[in-house]
């Protein structure tokens, strides 16, 4: 029962990882990005649909990492191009991503013909859960570690690449320099713009994977509008949790993932608790732990100091 | 591309730069070779800043050329300048607070991110070398002013920069600590490097550089040998006129104590030490000066006595009624006027986006009465002080952002002598302003004087604060290192106390 | 480096300062550009684009009923963007509009539905009271820590947003549930007297909406409490300085600016839904986000974005039922009116030069 709790909890964890480790990206290089929902709504419905059409893994992936980039794109050309309002940009990408994603779905089912969008055969195969003969069966490190979808190893060695690229090269370096004090960055020789870009798009990109995870993975692999459901808030939230550090972002999607997913195993024996408290545990965690941080008030372990402020090199 | 026929590390041609309407820099002609120390010096505003950023590739210039090792080249971002060996030293630090001094160094140096001992080796090495003291592993937060200094230039140093530019390195330094930086500029100079320095400093310049260029609005008005000149020919060709470098100090008679502070201590918002056991007393009809580096408690000690910070110990006296646990506003009502600038002129005293005659609301809206306010007297008030402070401005509706500097803070204490205070305390009044408005400001101060006000004046520059203060206290961590009569010290007494040396008998305040 | 020379390059310069009239053909031109971007998205999806926007503006206009749907979207819209448009006034990014509807529209609740005897008018106030009550103190939760704890309010409202969802599905699932309903669970309809009376075919609310108005606008502009908000707004430090309670001013104008879209839900409840449904909010409160940075937080400005923003949202539903296109499309328009707003504030302020490196 114990191990068929945490499967649940890394199956409901997985999607926020991604989502988590995506805005982690735009907030080490000073993006705060609200986005977060439209982008992995975008690559939700992208995911879903070239998954439908090509039958192939790979080819959703990809449609799903370019929608997410793509919503990316947006912001950031206004936000560090154009250098407008951080907060509102993401907003409305949230909005404008769910609304598209979600017009784009109805207008698949309605012209599809059984009004039904069920993915085919071989992606369903290929997204199941692994099965490694030899290691899968071990008990409970083989269903702990060797059953889930590819979408979970994805993300977590993505979470963990990001952890390297942030802790050990001179790239991570000079990235959170920019997120920091760009202007420091700027005049020690760092291409600001250029590495904001690369980090803002990649991590739109993996917040799209994370929303392919929602359309295919959650309800079935059946479309269903808004598959991403307010996760993508969640991770902007998480990020807070795991406080800025990618490692801790994993540890975090996983317990928050529990959260979610504990109404259905805590035992009933004990107390009956309505499920729509369950439903808002995540919520209230997120908003103590929000306040727990801004009590504790450290040098360290803080948002990137220059979260929300655009960046114009000739400003006097 | 023209032939190599020079020897100049730099030279630059015809660089004109504006922003908006304002003219930066217009028509710079200037050159500097290798082994020399080249002093640029100006009045604050007249460009000297613009010019070097155009060289460490912040700005752009809109016309002109720049040459290196006499080749034309084209310095289009920092990057640039770093590979071509230009290394700025930027008056308002650009260091990452919460990295490491080592992580600064090597910040978006090529080469692989190496954490280890051998980088940390490398780093002490090369400070070794130049007479420098760094910590690696310090973060930039725990540091002190001229310890940020020092990662700045090993920052430059490691880079491998034959050309050095440095933008007011003595304003934040003691006597002493500028003393042993310009030792280590000589020893890059022996070096070969090539090395600018930016300051409107006097005997600064003639202290440690070989030749000067001279700024006036934006234009060189000429370049002269060091060994060949005086402090007043260098003063009549950067103000443009003969000036005569007195500030006036009148000489009051009725001295009562206004304000007594007894035994202050103040903690920090995040826990370090604001000020600890500071004594003294203000009187009416004095200015008491306040010296000491950037960072030892000159903010915490004007946001105490304003109310805008809590104390931990101590009391501060106002005609013996302690103010401490005031809020703001009750303090200001009792008469204790506060002009605060800090840093960031608009950061505090006014708001930027708003025009003269709101800002003139701030200390006075509440004595509207109602809920809707009457902004007539207000209009009243700045009409009157255009005319009376020649204010520069479009108009009393233009929000104070676009003023210039020198208008702005004359905007600024007009505001405040208008309330007609009994205690006025200004921090860095004149940061930032050219001479001209530097006097203007000066004697705006010993009017008040003379009416009996009694003044703390915060300021920066040690020979300002000799002449302008009648007494001099000095900070340094937040403690009291001495009291002095500042007809009787020196600059070197001063700067020995503001590195922590204390006076005996520091209570010398009668 | 790049040592060839003439090399084209773009740099980004600022603009000293534009003319009110250089900065209005901007943002109308921005607008007109969202226009033909959302009409490209359009034709590629195979339809006219001057056909489906004739369908939309039609569709709000075309017969005194639809006038009236459009002017029914627009109530909330544009109440809820007056609250939000307050706090942003103070710099306070309140995203948690959503969460204060619901909450002012469940206070409310509990009276349409447990005192439902009550004499008319008295319930309705009553209820007004409720709404603003519950909103306000939504909205003062994030603001005591923000000003206690500078607990960053953007994430916090956000929570709170779910968190008051949640309040109303339990409430749906458990001890509000309609007992009549057998099965499904949801909230029994509100009785005849504790509905919005109707003024010309539509509740009242927007009667209430429009003098709301005029109150923010003389609020903001020409009151103390308005200068203050202003101040913090702009800088903290100089509120402080000049002796303003600046913990004060955040947590009244949040209970305001909260209370306003408290008073929101208690009309969409009472006037709109006749019931506690968990969509009262459904959205409102991002979509305020958007109109009152629109409308540059100016309350007029506010009452003709909203107005648009309503006619675009009935007109969608309009172009669902005659081309079977999701009524997203007006989520999707919004947000490309917005992108090109946004971006368009650039070209206010600075401009692109293309110098040449060397060559001039």
């Amino acid at each position: 029962m114990f191990v068929k709790f945490l499967n649940a909890a890394v199956f409901a964890g997985t999607p926020l990882l991604f989502g988590t480790t995506g805005e982690m990206m735009n907030e080490k290089a000073g993006h705060l990005n609200l986005g977060v929902e439209g982008m992995m709504a975008m690559g939700a419905c992208a995911g879903f649909m070239a998954g439908y059409f090509y039958d192939s893994i790979l080819i959703a992936l990809l449609a799903a990492f370019l929608a997410g980039m793509l919503g990316a794109l947006i912001y950031a050309l206004l936000t560090i191009t154009f250098m407008a309002n951080q907060n509102v940009t993401g907003l409305t990408l949230s909005i404008f991503g769910v609304g598209i994603s979600n017009f784009a779905g109805e207008f698949m089912l309605v012209n599809s013909a059984s009004n039904t969008l069920k993915l085919p055969e071989q992606i369903t195969a290929q997204i199941s859960n692994i099965n490694i003969p030899g290691l899968t069966t071990v008990p409970v490190l083989g269903p702990l570690f060797f059953q889930y979808n590819i979408f979970v190893y994805l993300a977590v060695l993505i979470a963990v690449t990001c952890g390297i690229y942030y802790n050990n090269t001179k790239t991570g370096l000079n990235v959170r320099a920019i997120g920091e004090n760009p202007g420091a960055a700027d005049a020690a020789g760092i291409k600001v713009t250029k590495l904001k870009y690369i980090n803002v798009l990649a991590g739109g990109g993996i917040c799209g994977l994370g929303g392919a995870y929602c359309s295919m993975i959650i309800n079935g692999g059946v479309w269903m509008n808004n598959p991403v459901n307010g996760q993508g808030w969640i991770a902007v939230a998480l990020v807070i949790f795991a406080s800025w550090k990618p490692y801790r972002a994993i540890f975090g999607s996983f317990i928050f993932g529990a959260f979610n997913i504990l109404k259905y195993y805590f035992p009933k024996t004990i107390i009956t608790l309505p499920n729509a408290l369950y439903d808002m545990l995540p919520f209230v965690i997120t908003a103590l732990v929000l306040v727990m941080t801004s009590i504790r008030k450290s040098k360290e372990n803080q948002q990137p100091a220059s979260c929300g402020v655009n960046y114009y090199r000739e400003e006097r | 591309m023209r032939a190599n026929d020079t020897n100049y590390a730099i030279e630059l041609k015809g660089i004109t730069k504006t922003f908006g309407r304002v003219v930066a820099n217009e028509n710079v002609n200037l050159s500097i070779k290798y082994g020399e120390i080249l002093a640029l010096l100006g009045e604050n505003g007249s460009g000297k800043t613009t010019l070097m950023n155009i060289l460490s590739g912040i700005y752009y210039a809109d016309e002109g050329s720049v040459y290196i090792d006499g080749k034309e080249v084209f310095i289009t971002n920092p990057h640039e300048a770093i590979n071509l060996g230009i290394g700025m030293i930027h008056q308002h630090f650009k260091l990452v607070e919460v990295f490491s001094a080592m992580d600064n160094i090597v910040l978006g140096t090529r080469g692989r991110y190496v954490k280890n001992s051998a980088l940390k080796e490398e780093i002490l090495e090369m400070s070794k070398k130049f007479g420098l003291e760094t910590e690696p592993d310090k973060k930039v937060y725990n540091m002190s002013v001229s310890e940020k200094q020092t990662v700045e230039i090993m920052k430059v140093l490691y880079r491998g920069a034959k050309i050095l530019i440095l933008d007011e390195p003595t304003s934040v330094l003691t006597p002493q600590e500028t003393a042993k930086l310009f030792a280590i500029l000589r020893r890059m100079k022996d070096r070969g490097n090539a090395i600018i320095i930016i300051t409107h400093k006097l005997h600064e310049v003639l202290a440690i550089s070989d030749r000067v260029a001279i700024l006036r609005k934006g234009r060189v008005v000429g370049t002269v040998k060091t060994g060949e000149t005086k402090e007043k020919e260098l003063a009549e060709l950067m103000v443009g006129r003969p000036v005569s470098l007195e500030i006036n100090r009148p000489e009051t008679t009725s001295k009562k104590t206004v304000l007594k502070v007894v035994d202050l201590s103040v903690v920090n918002e995040d826990g370090t030490r604001g000020l600890k056991n500071v004594n003294f007393k203000l009187k009416s009809g004095e200015i008491l000066g306040v010296a000491g580096v950037a960072g030892s408690g000159q903010r915490e000690l004007c946001e105490t006595i304003a109310g805008l910070m809590e104390a931990k110990t101590g009391a501060i006296l106002y005609n013996k009624e302690n103010i401490i646990g005031k809020t703001p506003d009750e303090i200001i009502n009792l008469g204790i006027s506060m002009s605060f600038v800090p840093e960031d002129r608009l950061g505090m005293g006014l708001v930027g986006s708003m025009d003269m005659v709101d800002n003139m609301l701030l200390k006075s809206y509440k004595k509207n009465k109602g809920f809707i306010i009457d902004k007539k007297p207000s209009r009243k008030l700045a009409e009157e002080l255009v005319e009376k402070l020649s204010i520069i401005t479009p108009g009393i509706e233009t929000p104070v952002r676009m003023l210039s500097g020198g208008n702005v803070q004359k905007v600024l204490l007009g505001r405040e002598i208008e309330s007609e205070p009994n205690v006025l305390i200004t921090a860095y009044p004149v940061r930032g302003l050219d001479i001209n408005s530097s006097y203007i400001i000066y004697d705006l101060l010993n009017e008040q004087k003379k009416k009996n006000v009694a003044i703390l004046f915060i300021g920066e520059d040690l020979d300002v604060l000799l002449e302008l203060s009648d007494r001099i206290m000095v900070l340094c961590h937040g403690e009291v290192m001495g009291i002095v009569d500042a007809k009787n010290t020196s600059k070197e007494e001063i700067g020995l106390m503001m590195a922590g040396k204390k006076m005996e008998g520091a209570d010398s305040d009668e | 480096m790049n040592k060839k020379g003439h090399v084209p390059f773009i740099r980004i310069v600022k603009i000293s300062e534009r003319s009110g009239k250089d900065t209005l053909k901007i943002r109308i031109a921005a607008f007109i550009s969202a226009l033909a971007a959302g009409g490209l998205f359009i034709l590629f999806l195979g339809y006219n684009p001057i056909e489906l926007y004739g369908t939309i503006i039609s569709g709000a206009f075309r017969s005194k009923m639809a006038f009236q749907a459009t002017i029914r979207f627009m109530i909330p819209l544009l109440m809820s963007s007056l609250g939000v448009a307050m706090a942003f006034k103070m710099r306070f990014w309140n995203i948690g509009a959503e969460g204060q509807i619901i909450v002012g529209a469940v206070c409310a609740s509990y009276f349409a539905l447990f005192h439902d005897t009550w004499p008319h008018f008295l319930l309705l106030l009553v209820m007004f009271a409720a709404g603003a009550l519950g909103g306000g103190l939504w909205g003062l939760i994030p603001a005591y820590f923000k000003s206690k704890y500078d607990t960053n309010e953007t994430l916090f409202t956000l929570m709170l947003n779910y968190i008051a969802l949640h309040i109303i599905t339990y409430l749906r699932d458990g001890p509000w549930k309609d007992p009549g309903s057998s099965g499904f669970p949801k909230i029994a309809r509100f009785a005849p007297n504790a509905q919005l009376d109707k003024i010309l075919g539509v509740h009242f609310g927007w009667i209430i909406a429009l003098i709301l108005v005029f109150i923010v606008f003389i609020y903001l502009r020409y009151t103390k409490h308005g200068y203050e908000i202003s101040v913090v707004g702009e800088s903290k430090s100089t509120a402080k300085y000049a002796g303003m309670d600046v913990r004060k001013i955040i947590l009244r104008t949040m209970a305001i600016s909260g209370g306003i879209c408290g008073i929101t839900g208690m009309i969409q409840a009472a006037g709109s839904d006749m019931t506690l449904a968990s969509s009262v909010a459904g959205g409102v409160g991002f979509t305020a986000i958007i109109v009152s940075w629109l409308a540059y937080l100016n309350p007029f400005g506010i009452l003709l974005v909203s107005f648009l923003f309503s006619v675009l949202e009935k007109g969608s539903s309009v172009m669902q039922s005659a081309y079977g296109l999701s009524t997203y499309f007006a989520s999707v328009l919004q947000g490309i009116i917005l992108f090109f707003i946004l971006g368009c504030e650039f070209f206010i302020r600075y401009k692109f030069v293309v110098s040449r490196k060397g060559g001039r």
